[in-house]
């Protein structure tokens, strides 16, 4: 207990080390908030949950915070729905079954740009008539201008942003840009307060019309969104249980392991040094990665499934030549030469004499390990083979990466991961480096 | 105490007994050599049934031969007049044969040696779905073409990296405490990323934000007709990947080669040559040197290894027509030829890697004896 304090008050005077664990630390906090806030079976439904769970956001949006930083403020997602505001609505009926369904969609834009698309959704009750829509776009200015007759299915959506007719009509412009334009600058936003006017009539008793317009921004939340609409916030925060699980499992079980089997191997020398080098020959003949990707791409996509294979191979891989020959110069040392005088046991000179020699060597390559393996995740799931269910880091990069986000400008979308990755990485790497010092005596001055 | 015998003794033995020494090294080599052959053998062996997936991607593959049949038969309009039960019969036999032709048809473990045998001979038969560039179904071909612009970009880069280094470490060992050597040693956490990890953002500022290099590829497209120019652009787009490689390790193999140097010269015997009155030149050299070469022979060798794999996402990221990528594509298109080709050409690679390695490493430290006490101790 006190060698733990004395740990910690040692590690308190190392700026990096401090650093380091605190980095750690908020990674936890992350991590532990993400499992709460989102159950694993709401993370994977909102990530995989199909077009209906992400219908409300917009596509390739950036984070809204962005506007903080930017003059020309960007415009963010206009909801509104009759189903939530019933004062949108007005229903008069006419008699004999028919009334008329009248909704008004009143809002303020006073962005400097123009949204990303805009879209009206309709869900109707009806039992053979089906109930009619008429759409008009009124601009600040008054202008009118006739968007389209619609009869609505029981659940229809219009994509006014999809409407070449409209399109033609404003002279050959998207729908976003020439619904929104200056009429005398086409090339900036008209500010004010916009109208969407709806005629409804429905032909039945007991008939039913709502409707809800969106006016989709170009920012979206903390973190933005990806190309299928996704919130990308979701997956950062999910990312983060599955990084620190990954990287710390996949640390512990290969490097203990791998260095008591390298003791091992050097001090009985023998069959079991020659059987565990050719195991290690075999090993480092099979390439780790296309390996890897095979077993993803044939056996199981499952992070887990990857993370074992990860520790069987990287038991017998390379480092375990490196503690051989780190080994191989402790097992000459003098004092072992000793210990084996006085008749100490196999295990007493394994554990007792060799191991804690090249201690000092495994703690930093222990923790320095822990961000490989982070970024081994995300290096699979570059390849596309990141686990099928979860979303992580790696996953984002991916979608980032198949969809040419650096190419098309959207680099929000690969510098957050990238910055949780890297941040992830350095708090362990630099906890590493302060333990290394702490640890090895001879380091301490160095 | 040991040590300096060790190091003063070296060469000592070795006049001794030159002929000895030799025919030693001669019968380890080939020791060494065939045990290498046979790891090979079981390597190659293991990733021929790994790649197979126990048999597994045989079944989508004769699934999708057979869709590809049936969908040729449904649209020849020569078949129109067949019976169901003629045209059933006959996709059974064009499936038959395109299967032999496949060699599909023989017992998976029959065909796993089959591809073993023809895997070692390098005899990788054709690619099922990749060609080569110049239109070849020949694995071989496919890989040959892809053989040479890894080696430019890993050899440039991983040699860039040791020999810079292995110097900088050197240079910061001498000066420890300086700013320089505590700004290497600030950074050298920022190593935990992979090279295609700071590709990404190499990308991003100078292809993205500055528009200076290209995104990815080999040469521009089209290729300038010119040698000189071609080459001149093939170094235009080497800059962002090899930057990549250098960038994501040079700091922390400097910190961890400086602080190994550093704990040598710390050795008793190293003191006792200050004491000699040694210059400093020949103290770094034969004490300090010469008993952390194994280790840096390793780790160079370890970095080898790491070229070869480490290829795959750098390439795919920098869109660099390498093996890595061959892998990435092969392996999206279930390309089981090309998939064992390159695991074999790596199996090669690798072995040959700790082949040197090997033979070096029992030239560099005298403490690990040849054919003697190393192992029966």
């Amino acid at each position: 207990m006190t060698r733990l304090a004395n740990l910690f008050r040692e590690l308190r005077s190392y700026p990096s080390a401090v650093a380091g664990v605190s980095v750690i630390v908020i990674m936890v906090i992350i991590a532990i908030y993400a499992m709460v806030t989102i159950p694993y079976s709401e993370a994977v439904r909102l990530w995989r949950g199909g077009d209906n769970v992400w219908l409300e956001t917009p596509r390739n949006a950036r984070p809204a915070w962005i506007n903080n930083f930017r003059r020309e403020k960007l415009p963010e997602s206009i909801i509104m729905k009759t189903t939530e505001d019933p004062s949108l609505k007005t229903v008069m009926d006419l008699g004999g079954g028919l009334a008329t369904s009248d909704m008004l969609f009143e809002f303020d834009y006073y962005y400097d740009a123009f949204p990303s698309e805009i879209s009206m959704f309709f869900t109707a009750q009806f039992k053979s008539a089906r109930p009619n829509v008429s759409i008009k776009w009124v601009t600040p200015d008054g202008r009118e201008i006739r968007l389209t007759d619609l009869t609505v299915r029981q659940s229809e959506s219009y994509r006014i942003s999809q409407d070449s007719a409209v399109s033609r009509r404003l002279g050959g412009v998207l729908p976003e840009k020439g619904l929104f334009a200056d009429p005398n600058d086409p090339s900036k936003v008209n500010k004010g307060t916009y109208q969407v006017v709806v005629e409804g009539l429905v032909f039945e008793e007991g008939s039913t019309l709502d409707g809800s317009l969106i006016v989709y921004g170009q920012v979206h939340g903390l973190a933005g969104t990806d190309h299928r609409r996704r919130d990308i916030m979701v997956a950062l925060l999910w990312g983060t249980p599955v990084a620190l699980a990954f990287g710390l499992l996949a640390a512990v079980g290969s490097s203990l392991t791998t260095m008591t089997l390298a003791a091992a191997a050097v001090w009985f020398g023998g069959w079991i040094d020659y059987a565990i080098r050719r195991i290690n020959e075999i090993v480092m003949i099979l390439p780790l990665l296309p390996i890897l990707i095979m077993v993803g791409l044939f056996y199981s996509r499952s992070i887990w499934a990857i993370l074992g294979v990860v520790i069987l191979l990287s038991i017998f891989g390379s480092g375990i030549l490196t503690y051989r020959s780190m080994f191989l110069q402790v097992k000459q040392s003098g004092y072992i030469e000793a210990a084996r005088a006085y008749g100490a046991s196999n295990a007493r000179i394994i554990f007792r004499y060799m191991v804690p020699k090249v201690i000092p060597v495994l703690i930093p390559q222990f923790v320095a390990q822990v961000p490989n393996y982070v970024f081994l995740e995300a290096t699979l799931a570059v390849l596309g083979l990141g686990d099928p269910v979860l979303p992580t880091w790696g996953k984002l990069l991916n979608d980032a990466y198949t969809s040419g986000a650096l190419f098309n400008g959207h680099y929000y979308w690969v510098l957050e991961p990238a910055f949780l990755l890297v941040v992830t990485g350095l708090g362990f790497a630099m906890l590493g480096f302060a333990l290394d010092r702490i640890f090895n005596p001879r380091l301490r001055g160095l | 105490m040991s040590k300096i015998e060790t190091t003063a003794d070296r060469a000592v033995p070795a006049r001794r007994s030159a002929s000895g020494t030799f025919a030693r090294i001669a019968r380890y080599t080939l020791v060494r050599g065939l045990t290498l052959v046979i790891t090979v053998i079981i390597g190659v062996y293991l990733a021929i049934l790994i790649a197979n997936g126990g048999g597994y991607v045989d079944k989508i593959r004769e699934g999708q031969i057979r869709e590809q049949i049936s969908l040729s038969i449904a649209g020849n309009e020569a078949l129109r007049d067949m019976t169901m039960q003629e045209r059933r019969e006959y996709e059974q036999n064009l499936v038959a044969i395109e299967l032999s032709r496949r060699g599909l048809d023989q017992p998976f473990m029959v065909r796993s040696f089959r591809y073993l045998w023809n895997g070692l001979t390098l005899d990788l038969g054709s690619a099922e779905y990749l060609l080569s560039d110049s239109g070849s179904r020949q694995v071989r071909s496919i890989l040959g073409e892809r053989l040479g612009p890894t080696l430019l970009l890993m050899a440039t880069g991983q040699l860039l990296l040791f020999f810079t280094s292995v110097f900088f470490a050197l240079f910061l060992s001498r000066r420890y405490g300086s700013v320089i050597d505590r700004i290497v040693v600030a950074m050298a956490p920022t190593s935990a990323a992979p090279a295609w990890f700071y590709g990404i953002f190499l990308i991003l500022i100078f292809a993205g934000l500055l528009g200076w290099l290209p995104f990815g590829g080999m040469v521009d497209a089209p290729p300038p007709p010119s040698p000189w120019l071609r080459a001149l652009s093939v170094i235009k787009h080497l800059v962002l990947p090899v930057g990549a490689i250098v960038i994501s390790s040079i700091f922390y193999t400097s910190y961890y080669w400086r602080t190994f140097f550093l704990i040598y010269s710390s050795e008793d015997y190293v003191d006792m040559a200050k004491a000699k009155g040694l210059p400093s030149g020949a103290i770094e050299r034969r004490y300090v040197l010469r008993p952390t070469l194994p280790t840096i022979v390793t780790s160079f060798a370890l970095t080898l290894i790491g070229l070869w794999t480490g290829a795959i996402v750098l390439e795919t990221v920098f869109g660099w027509p390498g093996i890595g990528r061959l892998t990435q594509m092969a392996i999206n298109l279930f390309d089981t030829p090309v998939i064992v080709g390159t695991v074999v050409i790596y199996a090669y690679l690798l072995a040959l890697t700790v082949f040197l390695l090997d033979i070096v490493y029992a030239i560099v430290d005298p403490r690990v004896k040849l054919g003697g006490g190393e192992r029966r101790s």
